[in-house]
């Protein structure tokens, strides 16, 4: 349950006193998107972790008498492979399920990493001004101008093919926007008073940097993390959809599309079933995050 | 004004040569080999291997290569394709024109629509209209775009007839080159439907490409706006009697336009990366399949060569929508 | 505007286009971009379909057949004992002119001479242009094989062998033995840019060169002084288009003629389209999955009969090939001389192959590893998928198979090292002669880095290949190479999947045209209605 987690969990931190949480509360489910958001991307976090006991099948399991079925409603489908077959009689709805298993635990893992390194090195660059500041940001300045599947693309080419090796390279994807976000804000917060009192009652840099100045950048950085959740999830998908992430036969939606695009007219579920899955996943997402940011950003609530 | 544009233009050297030294590390360690990689079910000789990379200078010290690399970049000249012996600027030019002309079409795409959108959205607010629009908008903005474009095939082309499915015009017409633009170029020739085969062949991969910048410009566009309408001066605007149409169009949305200008100028680099993905779709012959297709091939100064002009044209725009932001907002350009 | 009306007029009549769609072009869908227009230098069959209708060798194969046939070459005597063959050359052929040259000599010795001397001599002005790899002239063991060519007189050439190669004839029909124009050569020498002779096509074949744009389209009109005879059609257009659906709908809605590799996914609707003839030959080549004899468990026999067992080689011919494959028993497809019919292939039997791990005390299953090739391949068009199903029979075994596939250069070179225990790769024949195939089970090919993927070297086996080779006689070549397949068979290093059946959809407006069983796409002959 990654999303709930990310919204009950985060939620105090940002805003310690119980007021603001009861406010963001309020606010959060008063936007019916979001809660419709929210319940969606519930049920697809139940159904990721409990895809063992969900899936009518294996999702390697092939029945060879049955492939390329169409789903049970469709012409030709048979009720016991409720979406259909794919192109090697695997059951679509057992490989859709454990997909959703895998395509969240790709975006949770990218959001932890980009998030974790993202951190420290912003707020490195803004307490070390000097070189380690400006080589941090040039680093960054370097990624950003790199078309962001392009750089995914060399760096999966680079160590190779793989579900590891997707997060990673979409974590240094995301990077920079974490790194810009906390510098900047780090920046801000730096000047402002409390600091300058936590610093006179004798609290060392490292203490500042994580105890006293991060909890008060938190509201961007979350909003920010639910924009990369949903943002990984399509680049791992476009990654799987040329052949680089995930390899077979795991049942990763971008790849599960691709290997069938053969397939686009004769059979076409195929390809549209893991699609749809991939559109309600990142669409729920984002708008959870709409609903973070509307909730989190006091402009937006009072307006 | 021209401090600025100096100083920006200065910072993006250091830049420029970081991503020259990292592409050109990077794809030395990308496993396989230009030479390898071009053979067939044979093989090559470790004889014959080693005379080639000889001669493609791959035998050299990596450090070496580099400063070579630099030094040939320093002159202008981006290398040569190891699988078509053509310059690397050459084929990047031949083949700029085409994504160029995909990525403009988009972004006229993105901007017509997703303005308009954002304008009634947030004058809208609350209402059905402002629901469907951003839901719609929202939707466009997590679609997954390589499965968008196929869908649009499987209707519009396939089931439907109206479009083709792929290339950027139909063969039946042929003419040189001269802008490298198709629309301009087929509607130069006179010849009798080229334009029309040529805006046919466009509309598709430029909605695939469009979607989610029009999404997000939809969305920028309404929640700058809410913001601005909030403001005094509209208010005041719309105190004094002034008709909506023109608090809206003129004094609101010409305030609005600024974060949104930004918002496209940010779109560029995912627009490049979108065009990759388009054009692997729609087999169109531009800057994203050649890329693709050099990573595969192992073509080394292609796809440094390529890397490094994509990267310069992102910087390049990225300073151009600065600046196009100093002159709409008046406010920055004086705290410069 | 004006320049460019000027533009335009000339780029007409230079194409001969002026009504392009009254004219009789046939437009092909190519599967792709050239990497230039070299047969000497190219080894991709896309390369060397563009660049075919420009060119002639000395000898050719007679279309839709591997039979070899006098071309530039009339006809030619071999010496007694096989090492000298003489040329006489054609009289009268003309070779093609281009905006900035124009022959002034018909075509003779020298040229013949100078298109194997790029190859061969590195001392060769050109042997180092565009890069200087002369992939196949190297593979088919040209430079061990030509002792020397020799100009007798400007229209007889010979050619003196180090040994007597039954072959030979074959190979030269081949496109890396395409004859090229020294006079074009010399005066793109001369001018500095030797490098266009690679760039565009000047030879003596069908149709001459007019337009290249890289991703989108090659153009060629038909050469009116073409020694065969000026070609039927008015135009012959390239359109290349990389997606074989796209290419399929093209070819629905006339955009295009002739389509190469359709998408066998489509096979069933293009069968029923009224207005396509849907031609079809079964393909020159085989695709296989090695078992690396050096490693275990596939050192053991018996385990290596069990996976014959334990694979469901008709669901993948059904699944994957989509019926543009049939099952394979031997290593040659059925279409060369020397198969052995009378081979029975080992059938789907789960219970048997448990009963052969069984005596293998493999009962409990194994891990292995299961290469996946990650490119396309008629004899292979989807190695990816043809793994996951092995996996899926051999998981019912106990056995536990990762997949494992690398960027295409590094996997072959990596399964030639032997780093596989077992792997699929295939083969596509290039002469049609069976030796084309069975060397690659040679014990030469088995040392570390060569060919032969099962690294499986076999006394008896490797003595008849020797011998078939040095004979010139084909019903004792082909009584060897029926045995060395009964061999093969028993020993069993690697499985053969499947054979592809290559399909080839054409409008009903074309005629003459003829699918090649080398993979070629060549429209010397054809006509529109």
């Amino acid at each position: 349950m990654p999303a709930d987690r990310t919204v009950t969990a985060a939620a105090p931190t940002v805003k310690a006193p119980p007021g603001p949480f009861v406010a963001f509360f309020r606010d959060f489910s008063e936007n019916r998107a979001a809660l419709v958001g929210l319940i969606i991307l519930s049920l697809l976090v139940f159904v990721a972790i409990f895809a063992n006991f969900l899936a009518p099948y294996s999702p390697y399991e092939q029945f060879r008498d049955f492939v390329r079925t169409p789903p049970a409603w469709a012409e030709g489908g048979n009720s016991a492979f409720l979406l259909g077959t794919d192109e090697i009689g695997r059951d679509m709805l057992s490989r859709l399920i454990f997909g959703a298993r895998l395509s969240l635990f790709i975006g949770l893992s990218v959001v932890v990493a980009s998030m974790a390194v993202g951190i420290v090195l912003g707020l490195v660059a803004a307490f070390a001004p000097g070189w380690p500041s400006i080589v941090i940001m040039r680093a960054m300045d370097v990624i950003l101008s790199v078309p962001s599947l392009l750089l995914a693309i060399v760096i999966v080419a680079i160590i190779g093919p793989s579900l590891t090796n997707t997060i990673i390279a979409i974590t240094v994807v995301y990077l920079p926007y974490y790194v810009r976000l906390v510098r900047a804000s780090a920046l801000q917060e730096k000047t402002r008073d409390y600091v300058t009192a936590a610093r006179v009652g004798g609290a060392g840099t490292l203490r500042i940097m994580f105890k006293t100045v991060l909890p008060n950048c938190m509201a961007p950085i979350i909003v920010q993390a639910a924009l990369t959740i949903s943002n990984a999830i399509l680049e791992a998908a476009a990654l799987g959809f040329l052949g680089l992430g995930a390899q077979p036969p795991s049942p990763e939606w971008g790849a599960m599309l691709a290997s069938a695009r053969e397939f686009l007219q004769s059979a076409p579920w195929i390809v549209t079933e893991p699609g749809l899955a991939i559109l309600i996943t990142v669409l729920s997402i984002n708008l959870v995050g709409d609903g973070l940011r509307d909730a989190l950003d006091p402009k937006m609530r009072r307006s | 004004m021209l401090g600025f544009v100096v100083r920006r233009v200065l910072l993006v050297i250091p830049t420029f040569i970081a991503i020259a030294f990292l592409t050109f590390i990077a794809i030395r360690l990308v496993p396989g080999d230009p030479i390898e990689v071009r053979t067939g079910e044979r093989g090559i000789s470790p004889e014959r291997l080693a005379q080639f990379r000889h001669e493609l200078g791959l035998d050299q010290p990596v450090w070496k290569q580099f400063l070579d690399y630099l030094w040939q970049l320093a002159h202008g000249n981006f290398g040569t394709s190891i699988s078509t012996h053509a310059p690397v600027l050459t084929e990047f030019l031949t083949l700029f024109p085409a994504t160029l002309e995909l990525a403009i079409s988009a972004m006229l795409f993105a901007t017509i629509l997703g303005i308009p959108a954002g304008v009634i959205a947030a004058t809208r607010r609350g209402t059905f209209i402002d629901y469907t629009l951003m839901g719609a908008a929202l939707t466009g903005f997590s679609m997954p775009i390589f499965w968008w474009g196929l869908l649009l095939v499987l209707f519009f082309s396939v089931n439907l007839g109206w479009t083709p499915v792929s290339g950027r015009i139909d063969l039946l017409y042929y003419f040189e080159p001269v802008t490298g633009f198709m629309l301009i170029d087929s509607w130069l020739s006179g010849e009798e439907g080229a334009f029309r085969s040529a805006v046919m062949h466009l509309i598709l991969p430029a909605i695939v490409l469009g979607t989610i910048p029009l999404a997000t410009i939809a969305r920028m566009t309404r929640s700058a706006m809410l913001e601005i309408l909030g403001e005094d001066y509209v208010r005041t605007a719309r105190a004094k009697g002034l008709s909506p149409f023109r608090v809206v169009g003129f004094h609101a949305l010409r305030n609005a336009l600024i974060p949104v200008v930004t918002v496209i100028g940010l779109q560029v680099g995912a627009l490049m990366a979108g065009a990759v993905l388009t054009e692997y779709i729609f087999s169109w012959p531009g800057i994203g399949t050649w890329l693709i297709e050099s990573i595969n091939r192992r073509d080394y100064p292609v796809l440094q060569g390529g890397i490094l002009l994509v990267s310069g044209i992102v910087i390049l725009i990225n300073i151009l929508v600065d600046l196009l932001y100093g002159v709409l907002n008046p406010r920055i350009r004086h705290a410069r | 505007m004006k320049t460019f009306a000027r533009l335009l007029t000339a780029t007409m009549l230079v194409a001969g286009l002026a009504s392009a769609a009254e004219a009789k072009t046939l437009v092909y869908c190519a599967e792709g971009s050239p990497e230039n227009f070299n047969p000497q230098i190219n080894t991709t069959g896309t390369s060397l379909d563009a660049a075919r209708p420009a060119y002639n060798q000395l000898v050719q194969f007679e279309p839709g057949t591997t039979n070899v046939i006098p071309a530039l070459a009339e006809k030619w005597d071999i010496s007694e004992d096989g090492k000298e063959i003489t040329f006489h050359l054609r009289k009268g052929v003309k070779f093609h002119s281009t905006k900035n040259f124009t022959p002034t000599r018909d075509f003779n010795a020298d040229d013949v001479i100078f298109s194997f001397e790029r190859q061969w001599k590195a001392d060769n002005p050109f042997h180092k242009v565009s890069g200087g790899a002369y992939d196949y002239f190297n593979d088919m063991g040209m430079p061990d094989l030509l002792k020397s060519i020799d100009k007798v007189d400007d229209y007889t050439v010979k050619f003196t062998l180090s040994r007597p190669e039954a072959p030979f004839l074959a190979n030269l029909a081949m496109d890396f033995a395409t004859i090229m124009s020294k006079e074009f050569a010399d005066a793109m020498l001369a001018a500095g840019t030797p490098e266009q002779v690679d760039q565009v096509p000047v030879g003596t074949g069908p149709f001459s060169f007019v337009a290249y744009q890289k991703d989108s389209v090659i153009r060629y009109k038909p050469f009116p002084d073409y020694w065969g005879g000026k070609p039927k059609i008015d135009g012959l257009v390239f359109a290349i288009t990389k997606d074989p659906t796209a290419r399929w709908s093209k070819l629905q809605k006339g955009e295009c003629h002739i389509m190469p590799f359709p998408n066998p996914a489509d096979l069933d609707a293009i069968g029923k389209d009224p207005n396509i003839n849907l031609l079809q030959q079964p393909g020159l080549n085989i695709g296989y999955l090695a078992f690396n004899v050096e490693k275990k468990p596939f050192d053991d026999k018996r385990v290596r009969l069990a996976m014959a067992h334990a694979i469901d080689k008709n669901a993948i011919i059904k699944d994957v090939y989509l019926g543009a494959g049939q099952p394979a028993k031997n290593l040659i497809p059925p279409t060369i001389w020397g198969y052995n019919d009378a081979v029975v292939d080992y059938g789907y039997d789960p219970e048997k192959a448990k009963a052969l791990l069984k005596e293998a005390g493999l009962e409990g299953g194994f891990e292995t590893d299961l290469w996946w090739m990650p490119v396309q391949r008629p004899y292979n068009p989807n190695a990816k998928r043809i793994a996951e199903m092995i996996q899926a029979d051999l998981a019912k075994l106990n056995i536990k198979a990762n997949l494992v596939s690398y960027e295409w250069g590094e996997y072959r070179k990596r399964m030639q090292a032997g780093e596989h225990q077992m792997g699929q790769l295939g083969w596509t024949g290039d002469n049609g002669d069976p030796d084309n195939f069975f060397f690659l089970l040679s014990c030469e090919a088995a040392r570390p880095g060569g060919q032969n993927l099962s690294k499986w070297c076999n006394k008896e086996f490797d003595d008849r290949l020797n011998k078939a080779k040095s004979l010139f006689d084909k019903a004792e070549r082909t009584k060897l190479y029926e045995e060395m397949q009964v061999i093969q068979h028993d020993d069993y290093p690697m499985m053969p999947i499947a054979h592809s059946v290559v399909f080839e959809p054409v409008r009903k407006e074309v005629s003459g045209y003829k699918v090649s069983p080398l993979g070629r796409h060549e429209f010397t002959d054809v006509e529109l209605k």
